[in-house]
């Protein structure tokens, strides 16, 4: 090996020659620009350099983060899945429906993780075996999933099971800070997420099918497990989304959540992942939702900008991002 | 004419001791109304590198794909070993020891080195892939075939000689009885496939058997020892190589006299061009990264051949002269007009044409008829408001399917059912319907049989007889010499000569690409 022959270097020269492999650039720039955001933030504004808002970004986001999860799997195929906004808003009605029939708490949860991902098993099915274009299966899923919800009711229904609202309200105190259990949740599933992807057979065919589906099929790899597999997860990711929304709104509606996927796909995409598949990191997706939450943040401590700001950043990130991948990508090839 | 000689080397061991490992028996495939595979037998000998040869379209890749298990075969018996096996898809192929490698690098780029070759068997433990084992277990592979990678890479990062070595890689660490290599060699330069080599004789060694397909017959009688010729979807013969001359190989291969070869050494008029009118002066053209500063002119009349090894920026300084990258410095004059060129459109008003080395990407659209593909540059020209009239159309696709001899003569068939040499002639055609003044081929002949390749080239002299001016680049020197009046030599990305070809040899050539090399080479010492 060439570093064995190398002569030792002071630690500076190391750290000072130290360039990060490639494929975590973007990762990195998500990562600069979150703290930059942060940094910058805390020395404007008093209060938000506070770490207990670090952690209410967590807990305000929590369920964009597992959509965010959810869309990851199916992006780093070369795929989307634009059906998740509308899952979310089904899944926090067939909670709130289901709880006001009278339905055990857990009973409902079941229900509307099964939906959520029965969803996601019928368009992956339909991507896969029909060679239908996941744009436009998932797009007759989204309306499909908003259709139901209307179905269910037209009209708002509250959530008041006591089973909800105390884990919606319980608190776990980290010394001086407090987390709620919708975060905790969100961060497990990034950590799963993350260990599926790197060290399993079935998230490295992922990682196959985004740099070259037909190769990996060649390679007698399970591509059609594995296609379907990563719809399912989006599936059951907004189902869990959906749940993490009702416990922060308390309510089911059909309003709710829309064009909540966009925001999920942005975050994906500013978390470094490359639209065409392959290259990527679920940690990447929850820094990209982090960052859209800190602008948010700033926006409501500065209070004089209008909360249309927000959408203008966030497209302007994007676009930023996406340029800076074409960069990045095209330099390799 | 079959002199009995004594056995060579590679048949020392009698026989009938030695069972074949693979033994395909009576295989046939058929696609819709054609026949791809007729009846063919073939027997894989362990520790025997074992060419397939045929012209395009003689059944060679469907042969390969029945073996792997990408088609299901109609009639026939597969055996592995005595045992009897039929393979209904890829994995089931591997399974039974069967590793391809195949012309296109079938691995994933995003993916490193070591999961390349371990994708889908990767050491666990405790269900989680065991990373550092994986690294050992690649980097140990890569040891014994003597591949000097880091397993820790990323694929793309390396050359695609490096990633076919790769391939290869991946393919024996499922220890497999049988090696299928479909055209490796077709876009490594010597040095590359002298490594390639070097592993396929250590594998052999080791008691693999090897099936090697390539055009180039070279490297059929440096490394195969035993070969199979087909022809039209049947099988023709099976030979020992070192009983069978080239020339009767291409004999049985073609399955005519030797006229096309006549016609082949014939191809080359030898007009003395350069006095007539410059078409085309380009004056240091260039594009940062691509290509260093370039001066090159195109007369009437006259096929001007590129040689120069893979990235020595022949494609690049094609691509600049059509306008399909654009230029950062220099300037284009059109007879008297200059001009820059911004897109192909340009190009394509000035009456150049273009046919790209990647004919499946930049080429083909498999989807549309023989017909469609070949009026597809006319009607671009034309604008889609002026559909071309349906008698001129049929006259024209007519025309040239026989002007070609393209085959099947079918203008309905689709094109992904064409062989490579015909699709190749197709695409020829399209660029000849719109009458261009300089005709641009990037690698035409590039993975197509003799016969096809004879035509080609017989009808680039004709073409350039008439008064186009042709650029001709292609990978094979014996090709362009013998085809071009002026000779253009590049390497890393500049034109390092340029020269009349009267007799100029392949050793001269090569001398000068060296030579270069050499004198570069020097103050590093």
């Amino acid at each position: 090996m060439s570093t064995a022959t190398v002569s030792p270097a002071s630690t500076w020269d190391r750290v000072r020659t130290f360039t990060p492999p490639g494929r975590y650039l973007p990762l990195i720039a998500t990562l600069a620009l979150f703290i930059g955001l942060f940094g910058v933030g805390g020395m404007r504004y008093d209060g938000l350099s506070d770490p207990q808002v670090l952690i209410s970004l967590l807990i305000d986001n929590a369920f964009l983060i597992v959509l965010g999860v959810g869309m990851t799997f199916v992006i780093l195929t070369g795929g989307i899945d634009l059906s998740v906004g509308s899952v979310v808003a089904l899944s926090t009605m067939i909670a709130a429906k289901t709880l006001q029939m009278g339905w055990s708490p857990y009973l409902s949860i079941a229900a509307v993780l099964l939906t959520g991902t029965v969803l996601g098993l019928l368009m992956g099915l339909l991507i896969h075996y029909f060679d239908i274009q996941p744009f436009i299966a998932t797009l007759a899923g989204l309306f499909l999933a908003r259709g139901l919800t209307y179905l269910i009711s037209v009209e708002s229904i509250s959530i008041n099971d006591p089973t909800f609202t105390s884990l919606a309200f319980k608190t776990v105190y980290l010394g001086d800070y407090y987390v709620r259990w919708t975060a905790i949740i969100a961060l497990a599933t990034v950590a799963v997420a993350a260990f599926v992807l790197a060290r399993t057979r079935f998230g490295r065919t992922v990682y196959a099918i985004g740099g070259n589906e037909s190769s990996a099929m060649l390679m007698g790899l399970r591509v059609a497990f594995t296609k379907v597999g990563v719809y399912v997860i989006s599936g059951f990711c907004a189902a869990l989304a959906g749940l993490l929304f009702a416990l922060y709104i308390l309510s089911g509606n059909s309003l709710h959540a829309i064009g909540m996927e966009l925001d999920a796909i942005a975050a994906v995409v500013i978390g470094g992942t490359l639209l065409t598949g392959g290259r990527g990191y679920v940690v990447g997706s929850l820094l990209g939702v982090l960052v859209l939450g800190i602008i948010k943040t700033l926006i409501s401590f500065d209070g004089t900008l209008s909360s249309y700001w927000i959408r203008i950043i966030t497209g302007v990130l994007l676009l930023a991002f996406v340029v800076v991948q074409r960069f990045a990508t095209r330099r390799r090839s | 004419m079959t002199q009995m000689q004594t056995p060579p080397d590679v048949v020392a061991t009698p026989e009938a001791a030695r069972e074949p490992v693979i033994e395909m028996r009576d295989i046939s495939i058929t696609f819709g109304a054609v026949r791809a595979l007729d009846g063919v037998s073939v027997r894989l000998f362990p520790g025997e590198v074992h060419a397939l040869m045929g012209e395009n379209g003689a059944g060679k890749s469907t042969l390969i794909k029945a073996l792997t298990g990408v088609y299901s075969i109609d009639s026939g018996v597969i055996t592995i070993s005595g045992e009897r096996h039929e393979f209904h898809s890829p994995a089931a192929s591997q399974e039974a020891g069967i590793s391809t490698v195949y012309q296109e690098v079938n691995l994933v780029p995003n993916l490193t080195v070591a999961e390349n070759m371990l994708l889908g068997r990767e050491p666990r433990r405790l269900g989680a892939i065991n990373v550092r084992e994986m690294n050992r277990r690649a980097r140990r592979t890569l040891l014994h075939l003597g591949i000097d990678v880091d397993p820790r890479s990323v694929l793309d990062e390396h050359p695609i000689a490096v990633q076919q070595l790769v391939a290869i890689a991946r393919a024996v660490d499922v220890e497999a009885k049988v090696l299928i290599l479909d055209e490796p060699t077709s876009s490594l330069d010597a040095d590359e496939v002298e490594k390639l080599f070097t592993v396929m004789r250590r594998l052999r060694d080791e008691g693999v058997a090897i099936v090697f397909v390539s055009h180039f017959l070279d490297q059929i009688y440096e490394i195969a020892d035993r070969m199979t010729i087909l022809r039209n979807g049947r099988l023709v013969e099976e030979r020992l190589v070192s009983e069978t001359s080239q020339l009767e190989l291409v004999r049985l291969m073609i399955g005519r006299e030797l006229e096309v070869l006549d016609r082949l050494d014939r191809a080359a008029p030898q007009t003395d061009a350069e006095e007539g009118t410059p078409l085309l002066t380009a004056v240091g053209l260039g594009r940062k990264n691509t290509l260093e500063a370039t001066d090159l002119t195109l007369y009437e009349g006259e096929v001007v051949g590129i040689a120069g090894l893979l990235g020595s920026g022949r494609t690049e300084l094609a691509r600049l002269l059509f306008g399909a990258d654009t230029a950062d410095t220099g300037e284009l004059t059109f007879r008297s007009e200059r001009r820059k060129l911004r897109s192909p459109r340009h190009a394509i008003d000035r009456k150049i044409a273009f046919s790209s080395e990647d004919r499946k990407a930049e080429g083909v659209v498999g989807d549309l008829t023989v017909a469609d593909n070949m009026l597809l540059a006319l009607q671009a020209s034309r604008g889609w408001l002026r559909p071309i009239p349906q008698a001129t159309r049929t006259q024209l696709v007519d025309d040239y399917i026989q002007a070609l001899d393209i085959r099947p003569a079918d203008p309905q068939a689709l094109m992904r059912n064409l062989s490579g040499g015909n699709q190749q002639k197709v695409l020829l055609a399209r660029w000849l319907i719109t009458q261009p003044e300089i005709l641009i081929l990037d690698e035409p002949t590039r993975g197509i049989d003799i016969g096809a390749k004879a035509q080609i080239q017989a009808k680039v002299a004709e073409l350039a007889a008439q008064g186009m001016s042709v650029v001709f680049i292609s990978a094979e020197l014996e090709e362009v010499l013998r085809l071009s009046d002026r000779l253009v030599v590049m390497r890393d990305r500049r034109k390092i000569d340029e020269r009349v070809n009267d007799d100029v040899s392949v050793r001269d050539v090569l001398e000068t690409i060296a030579g270069e090399a050499r004198a570069e080479e020097a103050p590093h010492d």
